[in-house]
């Protein structure tokens, strides 16, 4: 099943994405060996040229890196992981905050509606 | 590193009409590019004349440094648009004739694939739906270990499920060294493989950009902006 990859931004910023969210999800575990580009790129059902380019921006972040001849690795710092779940959280209540305010709604009122529902 | 395929100032005249103008353009190895345009842009013309089936009124082509021939046909593995297998045959039987034919022809790849598309080797072609039918000529085209594929509407036919197969087997199957070139309506299926999309208008190129590249400049994906581009 190739990745959900429908939205009109870079493919490549996607798979970036694509893997932060199996990073947190535990699909990959602290210290686990990436699959290979041409794996992974079959995998999501893309270019493999596109699948290397998203995969060396990510090395940038430090939640990935290369071992030279063995392949790429998952890190092994818990806090880099905590650090990339918080930053998830924090666009995802972004986002909520801004499409409830297209609806005519402010900080104090979206709260009180989240506790309603999550009461109900 | 040297192109793959160089385009020097291709142009062809139909009688009175321009089916393709001062063509230009170069592919290096390892890319997958989607050549696309509406009907009657020139794409079939430019592809014919890449597999030596047309000749240009003008400009020149190199494949693998040599010019269109024996010697770059060796390296061209080509889908044309309409069958050309004898319906009589087999599908074990064209397997036989294309190991036969063409030096490189890797039969366990082809023997793989049936297997996968669920294809009897023993059934006649002319007895196969539509789309298994297109899937039996993808499946011998891309069984060779040829440098440059070029396929003219590959995917049409075939259902959403082997589109996702067949778009796995070329990602996986082909080497590094070898680019494909892939004439489609189906721009939102082929997308994601894609490195590069050419746009071809009234025989001219339009674009030729890197999909990432038109994403991030233009906000939006080849298939919507090809849509903007060639609005009727």
């Amino acid at each position: 099943m190739p990745w959900n990859l429908n939205s009109d931004r870079p493919i490549f910023v996607q798979i970036i994405e694509h893997l932060q969210i199996d990073i947190i999800t535990g699909v990959y575990k602290p210290g686990d060996k990436l699959p290979s580009v041409r794996d992974l790129a079959a995998e999501a059902g893309v270019n493999p040229n596109t699948m290397q380019k998203a995969l060396s921006d990510f090395e940038s972040t430090g939640l990935v890196h290369s071992e030279r001849t063995s392949g790429r690795f998952i890190t092994n710092d818990d806090n880099l992981i905590k650090e990339l779940r918080k930053s998830l959280v924090d666009v995802q209540i972004e986002e909520f905050f801004k499409n409830m305010g297209k609806l005519g709604f402010t900080g104090k009122e979206i709260i009180q509606l989240v506790e309603q529902h999550v009461e109900k | 590193m040297s192109n793959l395929l160089e385009i020097q100032g291709v142009s062809k005249k139909y009688d009175k009409t321009q089916a393709l103008n001062d063509v230009t353009l170069s592919i290096a190895p390892g890319h997958i590019i989607g050549l696309l345009g509406p009907n009657g842009s020139g794409k079939t013309t430019l592809i014919k004349i890449l597999c030596g089936l047309l000749q240009p009124d003008s400009g020149t082509v190199l494949i693998d440094d040599n010019p269109v021939g024996p010697k770059s046909k060796a390296v061209v593995s080509y889908l044309p648009d309409k069958t050309y297998l004898d319906e009589d045959m087999k599908v074990e039987a064209v397997v036989a004739m294309f190991k036969y034919f063409y030096d490189d022809f890797d039969e366990n790849r082809a023997n793989e694939m049936l297997a996968s598309l669920k294809i009897d080797p023993k059934s006649k072609l002319k007895t196969l739906s539509k789309g298994n039918k297109e899937k039996v000529q993808l499946m011998l085209v891309m069984s060779r270990r040829a440098k440059l594929y070029i396929l003219d509407e590959p995917i049409a036919g075939v259902d959403p499920a082997a589109r996702d197969y067949i778009l796995r087997t070329i990602i996986s199957n082909f080497d590094s060294s070898a680019s494909l070139i892939i004439a489609t309506h189906l721009i939102s299926d082929i997308e994601p493989v894609l490195d590069e999309a050419i746009f071809l208008q009234d025989g001219s190129i339009k674009l030729f950009k890197s999909v990432d590249d038109i994403r991030a400049e233009h906000g939006k994906s080849v298939d919507e902006l090809f849509r903007e581009v060639y609005r009727c």
